[in-house]
């Protein structure tokens, strides 16, 4: 939080701010304090905050046209791509953008595990995190449903039936969550309910994750705390502003690339067969986001383990703050750890690979070994990294580094003049 | 001030938590339970089928509550196969003479017990049905041989209403 006190200048401003401080929190957002060494992956929480935002406008534009039942889902979204004035290009930005969103969200995350940021004062921060990473999986599942085409179906009764491996009630549930004995009607205008609604909760999240964030600050490439306001820091507004508007275009002409030129390279072409209940497609795979997690339900020959790994693996992130044992954030000081996350790095992607494979022969083998390497990485090799690893000495400012270890003076006031 | 007021506040918030609770509890009731197949669901509950036409060693499909049903009227071959096999040995032990009421028809639900796909006819390494969304194999009795489902495709409630005529649910 800016540690001053503000007063609007004119007499309007001060009369409306005493009443609601809105003008301090908008000045509290352009002064805020930024470590001045963050770097380009920094950039990816304005940019998941455009995804958000930018799935929610077209998600509302594409609802005045959709219509969730049964007989017409199918045909109402070959309507929007045909005849709606420009609804190709809604539903194209929307279907992608769901892509977009969580390929910003994967890098989201591996910046802060590279970097530490989940680790301590930032535990809140992470696990707020977490549980948006959770809803945006719900939120992209239920909204694959909706266009009722194979994928989407069988998409639906695979995840659906996940929750019948649970002993006794496992069954009941799922005919609760159907509303009927297979996957219908009553699940479609369900699953659109929602999907309409999750997007809300995550702006909901997003402001808390935003607050968690604004009370320590941001964390750095070098991981050291910074004193606010200091020579370490510069005002959010105008220096991350136009970083992060910069990366966004960057982003932006990558988004346009799939929605112009390969729209349909990231979705699957039985989703342009409508559902159909007695004919399951040959290769049900779901989408490229929920690879990992798919192949490491599968490499489990047990129906009910299969789900509790799968599980697993997504709510180990919750506990990592506490799994990782070194004081150290940054992993440019833990060379160790460096690598380690770099295997990790390359697992994940094995996984997502395999998902996509037919689980079968050597592929299954793989996919088994690419499973318990990340709950060892998460389980055993972190915790201990902690206690044995030999990190090299961290700087006392991030000043120090950039002028290359011995305190120049007369450079640093030459910087310093740089910015006014 | 006594000892008896403040005990007896404790107790009147505490019990009127209580009834909030229960309170909150008796409404979220009927929320939660709307989303349970409802009447116009469960009033499809069951389905006469014509098996005059299929001839042996076929199998014919028919949808009952939504969910596929697989019919097949096995060869005798076939139902040798299914009764020669070690019961014991099996994933999920049953015998064949438990899964059908005459031994020619075969009627079971047409979904995998692993995650719901419908599996494939006439396919997989135990000459019955494969599911092709993670490999199971089931043999000519329906019943689960190799793969990741736990148990054996399900015989729905059925009964035949005479010799060329059943009546699923
Ligand atoms: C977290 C944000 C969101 C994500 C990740 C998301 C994701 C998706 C996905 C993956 C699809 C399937 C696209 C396809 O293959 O056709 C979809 C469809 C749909 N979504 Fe969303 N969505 C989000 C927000 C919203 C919101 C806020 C609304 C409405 C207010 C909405 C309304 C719809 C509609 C009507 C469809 C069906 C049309 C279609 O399939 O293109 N979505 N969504
Ligand atoms: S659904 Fe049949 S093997 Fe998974």
């Amino acid at each position: 939080m800016s540690d001053h006190e503000y007063t609007p200048k004119s007499k309007a401003g001060k009369w409306f701010n005493d009443r609601l401080p809105l003008l301090t929190l908008a000045n509290h957002l352009t002064d805020y304090p930024t470590p001045k060494n963050l770097n380009y992956w920094w950039t990816f929480g304005g940019i998941l905050t455009f995804c958000l935002i930018t799935q929610i406008i077209t998600g509302l534009t594409l609802a005045m046209h959709y219509i969730a039942h049964a007989d017409m889902a199918f045909d109402s979204v070959e309507h929007i791509m045909r005849d709606v004035n420009y609804g190709w290009l809604i539903r194209y930005i929307h279907a992608n953008g769901a892509s977009m969103f969580f390929l910003a969200v994967y890098i989201h995350i591996f910046r802060s595990l590279f970097y530490g940021s989940y680790k301590a004062p930032r535990e809140i921060i992470w696990i707020i995190g977490i549980v948006i990473y959770l809803l945006m999986m719900a939120a992209a599942f239920m909204g694959y449903v909706l266009p009722w085409g194979q994928m989407s179906f069988w998409g639906a009764t695979v995840i659906t039936n996940l929750f019948s491996a649970i002993p006794l009630v496992g069954e009941g549930i799922v005919t609760w969550l159907w509303g009927g004995y297979s996957v219908d009607n009553p699940t479609l205008t369900r699953f659109f309910t929602l999907h309409y609604l999750i997007p809300f909760l995550i702006l909901g999240l997003v402001v808390l994750h935003i607050w968690a964030l604004h009370v320590p600050g941001n964390n750095n490439p070098i991981g050291i705390d910074v004193k606010k306001p200091s020579k370490d820091t510069v005002p959010f507004h105008p220096y991350i502003v136009i970083k992060d508007g910069f990366a966004l275009l960057m982003f932006m002409i990558v988004f346009a690339f799939f929605v112009f030129y390969t729209p349909n390279i990231l979705g699957h072409a039985d989703n342009y067969i409508e559902a159909n209940p007695l004919v399951t497609p040959a290769h049900i795979v779901p989408e490229w986001y929920l690879l990992p997690f798919y192949a490491i339900l599968r490499s489990v020959p047990d129906k009910l383990l299969g789900v509790i790994a799968m599980l697993s693996a997504i709510f180990i992130l919750a506990a990592l703050p506490w799994l990782d044992t070194s004081k150290i954030r940054s992993a440019v000081f833990r060379p160790l750890y460096k690598q380690f996350y770099w295997i990790l790095v390359a697992d994940v992607l094995v996984l997502g690979y395999m998902g996509a494979m037919p689980a079968e022969g050597l592929y299954l083998l793989i996919a088994r070994v690419a499973t318990a390497y990340y709950f060892l990485h998460f389980l055993v090799i972190l915790p201990v990294l902690g206690f044995k690893e030999k990190t090299l000495p961290i700087p006392l400012s991030i000043t120090e580094p950039v002028l290359g270890g011995t305190p120049n003076l007369a450079a640093a006031k030459n910087k310093e003049s740089f910015k006014a | 001030m006594s000892e008896k007021k403040p005990k007896r506040r404790e107790f009147l918030f505490t019990a009127t938590y209580a009834i909030g609770v229960v309170g909150a509890g008796v409404v979220a009731w009927p929320l939660i339970d709307q989303m349970n197949p409802d009447a116009s669901v469960k009033a499809l509950a069951s389905t006469e089928v014509d098996l005059s036409s299929v001839k042996p060693g076929n199998t014919i499909t028919i949808m009952w509550r939504g969910k596929p049903v697989f019919i097949r009227r096995r060869t005798p071959d076939e139902i040798a196969e299914a009764r020669a096999v070690n019961v014991k040995e099996l994933i999920d032990p049953e015998s064949d003479e438990e899964r059908v009421k005459n031994p020619e028809w075969l009627v079971m639900i047409g979904v995998c017990t692993h995650l719901g796909c419908v599996p494939l006819n006439d396919k997989g390494d135990y000459n019955g049905w494969f599911c092709p969304c993670h490999g199971s194999h089931y043999d000519i009795s329906g019943r689960i041989r190799k793969g990741p489902a736990p148990t054996n495709m399900e015989i729905p409630k059925y009964e035949f209403v005479n010799a060329n005529t059943i009546k699923i649910g």
